[in-house]
């Protein structure tokens, strides 16, 4: 029973899961307060973390694990979800989706997440991946009337089964070779170094790859973010990378540490292939959805090839990577959510054709976030790839070095296109202009973040640098 | 002293810029507060400049008014502070960007207001490059301003321009990114990228190569050097007057002082090996663009063209290692920011009036317009180095240094002035001279007060270093006295160890 109160935070969160479906069923369109509660719950839960102690603690016979990098981690899955509800609200009742299972979903994603990022044990990794898989694959299909959005679910969801089945099987070949599933026993029986074991952890790769959609297991991102509502495509392409992220560093840190020199050059290939399909890809897409889906296999090239340099130096800053990314992404869906004409959203990137000219504001806000994405100093951007290099060329990869930089300049390109769109083209129509106070609180955080960064770039370190996991 | 100055002068602006972002003005109405903040600004920026020139000891060689400040997490300081050569380009930045906004005055038609702050903004990213002592603040300044010179060439300027602030983008940052990975790796190798550090520390010789090739390949796109050359004119054409301005005066320089601060600074022995490289490069500068700058036919496609073969000028002085060489260089920049910003606003004058920038479209101007025609003059003779303008004390240091090198390259160089005759002549005899034939030419009227005043102020200034360039000597003199001692030093050392 002492292990109880560590579990404060999920604990919360599954009794309100349960709490909220049956006060969904009770009232009648009970959407808004629903969203609401959802809401709060995701800001009492951030306070709640925030304000527990930080000393490291494993529970369950080890299999759960409760340390800085775990609350770290479920501090930015929580302040990003948050940020997505908050914005997102206003389509989805636009889009006539608002049932009030969505939010629901979202929390019970929410909750595989923080399974996932404290799991110290295969089996409990396990469930906690496939929870939030199977929230997501409802997600994407949640706009059920909508052929896309059906396809889009369909897709994701047997690829990603495919997917999940390789880890799976990639950790049941871990437990045959090591005869344990947690962790800590894992990394001290790989230095016998059997083959078994490298399956095994080629397994487990493929199936996390997938999951952060990394090039060569990304086909299924562009069609199902671009086949989800708006609302979830935010949601798929910030929350479940920073989980995904975040156990990859796990797996790579903890249990395969040991066998660093096998997969070293895995990731380092897997990252420069991302990044030159994130790169080379996203030029001709129209659809701006499309476009994020490409340019986020891109950043999450870089991510790993800051996990690939296998330092402290390289999980720290792919941690802050992902963290900006986050930022960034949550401006840029922000920016979406405002692209409304005709009570329609629009989503062709052609529609932003001259937006300078009649919505000053709000295009300077996405000028600097493109500029950031495409990692242009003073910008946050900048900094997340420069700590991303400086672990990278650390561990004397210049190769990687390299070619991640000229592929910064490719990607600078698109992330350019559309700055010439919106500032060199000749104006169309105004947006719909409509107070969704949400959405522009998000956008100038975001992007008042970005711009202001430079000033303080350490804002992280004292919370990144107490992260241990060896 | 105390008083952070560096910082004041190179954030002033930045906060100029966000003043005049918040100015409001009605619609279809000249945004008269967005003009008088960045006026101000610009001009106390540029009297800060001044009183920070007055207040430099020319004999010190170390840095002065070093600022330091924790920045990135303990590993990276933010760091500025400046010598006798940076303080002469800071100069030169504060003194161009007042010019240019008055003259976007006239001739920026659209959104003046984000015009005004995009130079202001770029003018703080520009004077932060000449202060920075920190590699990771200089590449920080150094790429920041592609941002807004982007933008001004893509909103405002010519029919093509996505294409040429496309090409000026994509070209500067894929020679920077290479640049990036060096200072990383200088990082590792030193463990600081403070400059004063690594020049104490040195690099061992056998990085020195590859990390002076990295930092090469975006001096060399910035500058720039031939055969990275080809954005320069596809951007000056199309840019706005100003942007040009901006563009020609000082963007070009930055690649020039880092030439100076961190390529021969830090990497002696790379520096001295690569000499024959970088001759045969400028050389070809020097030749190949003036000549192509004769068969031009677009008044700004010459000048940049001819700005190209200037600049061939200055990498040829400071790779001579003495000190006529990079004195010349250094003057060479200075000038060359007076002269191509004041032939820039020329050519500007023309295109307010005409909307048009070839050649063979005027002809007899100086029938209409006596006072241009006689400033122009003045413009065109300082370009081909005419003795008693700024550009011949430059460009005779340079030849003076290269003959002291090289016999046949001086030669050779030489022969750019002759070419920088025929073609800055030609020009001015095409466009000013002849008969005034065409009608729509007759209703041009001459220079306005504004325009007079900017022109008038570059021409003083082109003239009196043209004759008594001492205050210009005096202020770099120690600085490069000191930055040659240590290159020969070094030099020496490698000598005696083999």
């Amino acid at each position: 029973m002492i292990a109880i109160q560590y579990l404060i935070p999920e604990l919360i969160l599954s009794i309100s899961i349960f709490s909220l479906i049956i006060i969904g069923v009770f009232i009648k369109n009970s959407f808004n307060i629903i969203y609401r509660l959802s809401t709060s719950l995701v800001f009492l839960l951030i306070l709640i973390i925030i304000s527990s102690d930080n000393e490291t603690v494993k529970i369950f016979k080890n299999s759960f694990i409760l340390d800085e990098f775990a609350s770290f981690s479920k501090i930015l899955i929580l302040s990003s979800s948050f940020f997505v509800l908050v914005m997102s609200k206003q389509y989805i009742q636009d889009i006539k989706n608002n049932k009030f299972e969505y939010p629901i979903i979202i929390l019970l994603s929410i909750l595989g997440m923080f399974f996932m990022v404290s799991a110290n044990d295969l089996i409990l990794f396990y469930l906690g991946l496939e929870l939030q898989s199977l929230s997501l694959y409802i997600l994407a299909s949640i706009d059920r009337d909508n052929l896309r959005s059906s396809e889009a679910g369909i897709k994701y969801f047997v690829l990603s089964a495919l997917s999940s089945g390789l880890l799976l099987y990639g950790c049941s070949l871990l437990y045959g070779f090591t005869g344990s599933t947690n962790f800590e026993i894992i990394s001290n029986s790989t230095g016998d170094l059997e083959i078994g074991i490298i399956f095994a952890m080629i397994f487990i790769l493929v199936g996390l790859a997938f999951k952060v959609a990394a090039v060569p297991f990304h086909m299924w991102t562009p069609d199902v973010y671009e086949g989800s509502p708006t609302s979830v495509t935010s949601f798929l392409s910030i929350v479940p990378k920073i989980a995904g992220i975040v156990v990859f560093i796990r797996f790579m840190y903890s249990p395969f540490h040991g066998i660093i020199d096998q997969w070293q050059y895995i990731l380092v290939f897997i990252s420069i292939a991302s990044m030159i399909l994130g790169a080379v890809a996203a030029i001709g897409q129209n659809n701006i959805k499309r476009l994020i889906a490409y340019s986020s296999i891109g950043h999450i090239g870089y991510a790993i090839a800051g996990i690939a340099s296998g330092t402290e130096n390289g999980f720290k800053s792919a941690l802050t990577y992902i963290l900006i990314y986050a930022v960034m992404n949550i401006g840029i869906f922000a920016f979406i959510f405002l692209m409304k004409r005709k009570g329609k959203y629009v989503e062709e990137i052609s529609e932003l054709s001259g937006v300078s000219k009649n919505h000053p504001l709000i295009s300077l806000s996405l000028l600097i976030i493109l500029f950031s994405l495409a990692g242009i100093p003073p910008l946050a951007g900048f900094f997340a790839k420069f700590y991303i290099f400086m672990a990278v060329i650390e561990s004397g990869m210049y190769t990687l070095a390299i070619i991640g930089l000229v592929t910064t300049v490719v990607s600078a390109f698109y992330y350019i296109r559309i700055i010439k769109i919106m500032y060199f083209d000749d104006p169309k129509k105004p947006f719909e202009s409509f107070k969704n106070y949400g959405t522009h609180t998000s956008l100038a955080l975001s992007c008042i973040f970005l711009a202001s960064f430079f000033l303080y770039p350490s804002i992280f370190d004292a919370i990144i640098s107490n992260i241990n996991i060896f | 002293m105390n008083f952070p100055i560096l910082s004041s002068i190179t954030f002033l602006p930045l906060i100029g810029a966000f003043f005049v972002f918040l100015t409001r003005s009605e619609k279809n109405q000249i945004n008269k507060g967005a003009i008088y903040v960045s006026l101000f600004t610009s001009f106390v920026n540029f009297f800060l400049t001044l009183f920070l020139w007055y207040s430099f000891d020319n004999q010190v060689s170390d840095f002065q008014f070093v600022e330091e400040a924790i920045w990135i997490s303990g590993f990276i300081n933010f760091k500025f502070g400046i010598d006798g050569i940076s303080i002469l380009f800071i100069l030169l930045t504060a003194f161009i960007i007042p010019i240019s906004v008055i003259s976007c005055i006239n001739s920026v038609k659209t959104r003046l207001k984000e015009f005004l702050i995009a130079i202001l903004v770029l003018e703080t990213f520009m004077i932060g490059v000449f202060c920075s002592l920190d590699l990771v603040t200089f590449y920080l300044f150094f790429e920041a301003g592609l941002i807004p010179m982007f933008l001004i060439i893509g909103i405002w300027g010519g029919s093509r321009r996505v294409y040429s602030a496309f090409k000026f983008f994509l070209f500067t940052l894929l020679g920077s990114v290479l640049m990036l990975v060096a200072i990383i790796s200088i990082y590792w190798i030193t463990g600081t990228t403070d400059v004063t550090e690594i020049y104490k520390i040195k690099i061992p010789s056998e990085f020195q190569y590859l990390l002076w090739l990295a930092f090469f390949s975006s001096f060399a796109v910035k500058l720039p050097m031939w055969p990275v050359h080809t954005w320069l004119p596809d951007a000056h054409v199309e840019a706005p007057t100003a942007g040009s301005v901006i563009l020609a005066a000082i963007l070009l320089k930055m690649a020039g002082y880092g030439f100076l601060r961190f390529s021969i600074g830090m990497f002696p022995l790379a520096s001295e090996y690569f000499v024959p490289f970088i001759f045969v490069l400028s050389v070809i500068a020097i030749i190949y663009t003036s000549l192509v700058a004769l068969m031009q036919d677009d008044m700004k496609k010459l000048i940049a063209y001819s700005s190209v073969a200037h600049m061939g000028f200055v990498t040829l002085g400071i790779f001579t290692f003495n000190k006529q060489g990079i004195e010349g260089s250094i003057i060479q920049m200075f000038s060359h920011g007076l002269i191509s910003a004041a032939l820039f606003l020329c050519v500007g004058v023309l295109y307010d009036r005409t909307h048009s920038r070839a050649i063979n479209y005027f002809g007899g101007v100086v029938h209409i317009l006596p006072k241009y025609s006689f400033i122009f003059m003045i413009f065109v003779l300082a370009a081909l180095g005419l003795p008693g303008t700024s550009g011949f004390v430059g460009e005779f240091l340079v030849l003076v240094g290269a003959f002291k090198v090289n016999f046949l390259v001086a030669i050779l160089a030489s022969l750019g002035v002759i070419l920088a005759a025929a073609y800055m002549l030609w020009l001015y005899k095409r466009v000013i001279f002849g008969k005034l034939e065409k009608n729509e030419l007759k209703e041009m009227k001459d220079l306005n007060k504004s325009e007079f005043a900017i022109l008038f102020c570059l021409g003083v200034l082109v003239i009196f270093f043209g004759f008594y360039p001492e205050p210009l000597l005096d202020t770099i003199n120690v600085s490069v006295d000191n930055l040659i001692a240590k290159y020969n030093l070094e030099i020496a050392k490698s000598i005696a160890l083999k």
